[in-house]
């Protein structure tokens, strides 16, 4: 829509503008790390913030959610559970951008979810282009997530001594109101296509192939011993999909009082590498081994979500490599398969 | 149409578009219970004043107890037979059931649905239907073997094999004489462990493949039973020649949700909430988590 630019000392004000008006979620400094959090001071967020342990995910798909309120649990009563209030995301990385294109998919498509997108229409998102790679395990440069042309309403691009903002919503446009921006001149924009076009040298790939011969190689894979290998180091103790941007999978359960009668139905974040998670009632489990649930995993990250949706499931964040107690990583994990291929014999 | 033929009456999914909630079951009551053995019971849920269960044979619905939980329960009576109510043949065997089972006659439950792909009913007039239950897996297919029996002059021949592990796990044994009595329906019926009073067939339920010859081309194969069943059934199908498109099976998961979301029922690529849970065996075939 346009392109303003945001002096870095007008940042404040322009954060603080939001505050009355939304819940404001941002990149905080947290136990040593960064965490995507609620915050009430504008000083509070960090935009030169590496990674997050968890995504921005928690916005849209929270850790757990009402779905309905339990009134009278013997009488059949319930009530709707409240709505969010109106929410900005800020500072959303374009990996976690391109996650959210897919949890729009996914909640938006077949069945619509109504939480998701009650929630997802009450959210503006604010991103800001990364300038160098947030650690050793990022490989958004592999996965084409390095860059997002949508599914922002303003995407910030640091430029030194201000943003460049690119105003993509009327909603976004709207948030500018009464604050302190210029539109871009020649100049600035000239410092834009600089800066844009210099950061990707210092964005590795970490992928030894192209990340369009994943789905074909994953499909050549489902029988790879390196599953097994995989399975006996695994702990299934679901950290990779906890923190995962793109992990929509999850569990449903009613919390009810002591007698009974009031409570809720809430949904809550589930992992396909917990033991339970495919178990069906008299104790048969589809996927009882570590290996398999592994498999499952990388399946769905590098070709099942991409058959159903249309967009591959993983978006090269890295923080399943973080997370891992054992060291196993998509990279490692795509990179061993590659090579087993190509190598023929060994499979 | 003539207006006066048409009636006020909507589906239970309408009615859960009307109420915005894809998570939010709708209130329906418990109008009657019927011990079926020891472990199965026969709810027939009597639905909401017009609002009809529009579903097909092999569909399922998502069963609530507030306060318990939520369990995908395949829906048990025919469309042809469903006037304002339906049956589910339940057995207590996880947290959901367990509770539906201490449920009395009048108590309220919740449901959403149905969900899922049933058979094709359809698209089988003309044909021979060879169905293949085993124990409680007679639930999902008694719907379609019902449903085939009240319009039986579109159908060919119709074959019922049924097995149960012992003479007590035999359900609807009402409908089973029924079966057994009727000239146009073949009915076989094998119990794993005979007693006393038993003077039928005994063996697993591929032994009765031997006493019937079907003409392969125009037969289609419906079948719904344990995971362990299927393997040794489709050796049998595949024997008589059935065509792998022409086998349907049914298979169970924990569908959580019901819409294709929470993950749970997933085989492989496949939601079986939305693909399935009715499959043709040459879909499935392929898909190592199938079976």
């Amino acid at each position: 829509m346009s392109l303003t630019i945001l002096k870095k000392e007008n940042l404040n004000h322009f954060i603080e503008s939001l505050l009355p008006h939304y819940r404001v979620g941002g990149p905080v400094e947290k136990n040593g790390g960064f965490a995507f959090e609620e915050i009430h001071d504008a000083s509070e967020i960090r935009l030169d913030y590496p990674t997050t342990i968890l995504p921005p995910k928690k916005f849209l798909l929270p850790v757990k959610e009402t779905l309905f309120e339990i009134e009278n649990a013997t009488q059949g009563k319930i009530k709707p559970a409240q709505a969010d209030p109106p929410t900005v995301i800020f500072g959303v990385h374009t990996c976690d951008l391109h996650a959210i294109q897919l949890l729009d998919k996914v909640f938006t498509s077949g069945h619509p979810d109504p939480h998701y997108i009650q929630r997802r229409q009450n959210t503006i998102i604010i991103s800001i282009e990364c300038l160098k790679p947030c650690d050793e395990h990022s490989f958004c440069k592999s996965m084409g997530t390095l860059s997002a042309d949508e599914n922002f309403d303003i995407h910030m691009l640091d430029l030194g001594d201000s943003y460049a903002l690119d105003v993509f919503s009327e909603k976004g446009q709207q948030l500018l109101e009464g604050i302190d921006v210029q539109p871009a001149t020649q100049r600035d924009v000239e410092s834009i296509n600089r800066v844009l076009s210099g950061k990707w040298q210092h964005f590795p790939y970490r992928l030894d192939f192209d990340v369009n011969d994943l789905p074909p190689l994953l499909d050549m894979s489902m029988n790879s011993s390196l599953w097994d290998e995989l399975g006996e180091r695994c702990l299934a103790c679901a950290a990779c999909t906890n923190v995962c941007p793109t992990c929509f999978c999850f569990n449903v359960k009613d919390i009810v009082d002591l007698r009974l009668v009031e409570g809720k139905r809430e949904r809550s974040w589930d992992s396909c590498q917990l033991d339970a998670f495919a178990t069906v009632a008299g104790g048969h489990n589809f996927r009882e081994d570590r290996s398999l649930r592994q498999r499952h995993r990388f399946m769905r990250k590098g070709k099942y979500i991409l058959n159903a949706h249309g967009y591959l499931g993983c978006v090269g964040c890295g923080r399943c490599a973080r997370a891992c107690l054992v060291d196993i990583t998509p990279v490692k994990v795509f990179n061993e398969l590659y090579l087993r291929q190509i190598a023929g014999g060994r499979s | 149409m003539i207006f006066s033929d048409m009636k006020q009456n909507i589906t239970l999914s309408d009615q859960m578009d009307i109420q915005q909630g894809l998570y939010t079951p709708l209130m329906a009551r418990i109008a009657h219970i019927q011990q079926m053995t020891e472990l199965e019971k026969l709810f027939t849920i009597e639905l909401p004043k017009d609002i009809s269960l529009g579903h097909h044979p092999g569909q399922f619905v998502e069963v609530s107890i507030l306060g318990v939980g939520e369990a995908p329960i395949s829906i048990s009576s025919s469309p042809s037979r469903s006037n304002g109510s339906f049956e589910i043949c339940v057995r207590k065997v996880g947290d959901l059931t367990n509770a539906l089972h201490q449920m009395k006659e009048g108590d309220v439950i919740g449901l959403r649905g149905p969900f899922g792909r049933g058979f094709p009913f359809e698209n089988l007039h003309g044909k021979d239907i060879l169905f293949a239950a085993g124990g409680l897996g007679l639930a999902p297919l008694r719907s379609f073997i019902n449903q085939v029996i009240d319009e039986r002059s579109n159908f060919g021949r119709v074959i019922i094999l049924y097995g149960a592990r012992n003479p007590a796990e035999l359900l609807f044994t009402n409908e089973l004489q029924e079966w057994g009595n009727r000239q146009d329906v073949e009915f076989y019926v094998t119990v794993d462990r005979g007693e006393n009073d038993w003077d039928g067939n005994v063996g697993v339920i591929t032994t009765l493949f031997k006493k019937i010859s079907i003409y392969p081309r125009n037969t289609v194969a419906a079948t719904c039973g344990p995971p362990v069943m299927y393997r040794f059934v489709l050796m049998e199908l595949n024997a008589k020649g059935i065509s792998e498109g022409n086998i349907y099976l049914s298979l169970e998961r924990h569908m959580k949700c019901g819409v294709g979301k929470c993950g749970h029922c997933q085989i492989n690529d496949l939601y079986a909430c939305q693909s399935g849970p009715v499959f043709p065996y040459s879909e499935i075939k392929g898909k190592e988590e199938a079976l």
